[in-house]
């Protein structure tokens, strides 16, 4: 059974369709990835998994829930967790006031300070600037902030937005070895990039999505492969 | 001296109540105008149960009025979460000008209420008054001014905590800041909705308890200190809790000054609202108002 399976998922700004009915599942232990152009329907998509955005028809079930009609607390309570597009780490708060947001559901004082710990560990820059407000960090120091305070709520599955943007080529290779590197503690991933290629590379699965609608899939190998998709997402 | 104390006293009632308009503007985005008119059935309520409890007898003045108050804190705070539920609730993502026109509505709506279940005659409770005056050397300071500014103080010190260092308090700042993102970290924004209408109230309860001593109480008794508060949370940089804090007390300052000045004393209003004007036109955003990014 598939972690996440949507079926058929349509979503509507006003009169506008953004999603036309999109089917897609991420199983349990995989790197599944989206890709496409700009305004394809990516962040709609993975707004509407978390309950950000109400959908129109489809269905989106999670570990055999039907979660479509679900407030995102109550989504986010069940395991799932997002790296939002542009980071959106809180701004005018410390470091440590935005990982405890990530951990915000969990009620448990000793887990919390052990998932703290945890994350300073993996990122000893984020302990060194704890008492920091947030939105003067760099964004590579923003970007390991968005991801740990996500990891805060220790996800079943993690889902990042555009994980990449914005950051040198040095920062963007290191995201992506966090991202395989929490694949493999355990975590199942649904990651939304415009870097075709590098998405690809570290993808069991994924789906091309355009114009609101899915028009291919296959493992990450097989689309950085076929010759259609080089030439529109991996320029030539 | 005197007239320190009694505008820092006076600051702190507006603080109060400022703070119930920022911190709603903050997390609701919206400008809740019955906020003023909470602070009326507070006072009614204060009023109400003293009567109450001191004609019944049996108990003491303090008894009797310390169960008037705490009566008044969950009548008004229960009455700040119906209003949310009932009247602005349902307008959450309507046009930001509907909830404002709402919010006019529901105060002149409890105006009506008041008037006619209290009547439309003055009542005076001159609660805070009967604790007299202390005479330290050469002053004369009213007790009732000594006891807002540091039943005042406390209360922004410890809100001021409570957003700093709790969950809930954090889980505020974060759907102030960005409510998508507070969402996705589980947080159930309608639920801290309700808690700042809860709070707002609450705070609008001790600033009617503080104002009892200076003013008769009728229906409209919430309409000039909710104007003037909402000008200190503006002053200050509405959305911002010390914002709130430094307008209240600036503005209060202000009043009591130019009230003892013999002359200008006719002017204070004129006086507090030009201080407003400049304020805005110097710093737009307030004093300690903060710019926010606009998310596309």
């Amino acid at each position: 059974m598939a972690l996440l399976e949507v079926k058929d998922l349509q979503v509507y700004y006003g009169v506008i369709q953004a999603l036309k009915g999109i089917s897609f599942e991420v199983n349990e232990g995989e790197i599944v990835t989206l890709i496409g152009a700009n305004g394809a329907g990516k962040t709609t998509t993975m707004q509407t998994v978390i309950g950000l955005i109400p959908s129109k028809g489809g269905s989106i079930v999670y570990e055999g829930t039907d979660i479509t009609k679900f407030p995102s607390h109550k989504i986010v309570g069940m395991g799932m967790s997002q790296v939002p597009e542009g980071r959106r780490i809180f701004q005018e708060l410390t470091v440590y006031d935005n990982l405890m947001l990530g951990a915000y559901l969990e009620k448990d004082a000793n887990v919390i300070k052990e998932r703290i710990e945890n994350c300073f560990e993996q990122f000893p820059i984020l302990q060194e600037r704890r008492s920091q407000i947030a939105g003067t960090l760099s964004g590579g120091e923003q970007q390991m902030l968005a991801m740990s305070r996500a990891l805060m709520a220790n996800p079943k599955l993690l889902m990042l937005d555009e994980p990449s943007m914005g950051l040198s080529p040095l920062l963007v290779s290191q995201v992506f070895d966090i991202i395989k590197d929490m694949n493999k503690k355990g975590i199942t991933i649904l990651l939304v990039e415009q870097n075709a290629e590098k998405a690809l590379a570290i993808a069991d699965r994924a789906y091309v999505l355009a114009n609101g609608e899915i028009t291919h899939q296959g493992t990450g190998a097989e689309l950085a492969g076929s010759e259609e998709i080089k030439k529109a997402y991996l320029g030539g | 001296m005197v007239v320190a104390i009694d505008g820092l006293s006076l600051g702190a009632i507006y603080a109060l109540i400022a703070l119930g308009y920022t911190m709603v503007y903050g997390i609701a985005k919206m400008l809740n105008f019955a906020h003023g008119d909470v602070i009326m059935v507070g006072a009614y309520m204060i009023y109400t149960m003293c009567t109450l409890t001191w004609t019944t007898g049996g108990l003491p003045i303090w008894a009797g009025a310390l169960i008037a108050f705490v009566v008044a804190v969950v009548v008004c705070t229960v009455l700040g979460m119906t209003i949310e539920k009932v009247a602005y609730k349902p307008l959450r993502g309507a046009s930001p000008l509907a909830a404002l026109i709402t919010a006019i509505g529901v105060s002149y709506l409890l105006q009506g209420l008041a008037q006619l279940i209290w009547g439309a005659d003055q009542k005076t409770l001159a609660i805070l008054d009967k604790l007299g005056n202390l005479h330290a050397g050469s002053y004369t300071i009213k007790w009732s001014s000594i006891i807002t500014l540091v039943v005042g103080a406390i209360i922004m010190v410890c809100l001021t905590l409570f957003v700093k260092k709790t969950r809930t308090g954090r889980a505020m700042l974060a759907v102030s800041e960005d409510k998508g993102a507070a969402q996705m970290m589980g947080i159930n924004v309608n639920k801290i909705v309700s808690v700042t209408f809860a709070i707002g109230s609450g705070l609008a309860t001790f600033a009617a308890l503080l104002y009892l001593p200076t003013t008769a109480i009728s229906p409209t008794l919430g309409s000039m200190p909710g104007i003037k508060a909402f000008a200190a949370a503006v002053i200050g940089g509405i959305g911002s809790i010390p914002g709130a804090m430094v307008g209240g007390v600036l503005l209060g300052v202000i009043e009591v000054v130019c009230n003892s000045i013999e002359g200008v004393a006719s002017y204070t209003t004129a006086i507090e609202f030009a201080v407003l004007i400049i304020i805005l036109l110097v710093r737009p955003i307030g004093l300690l108002g903060k710019k926010r990014r606009v998310k596309v």
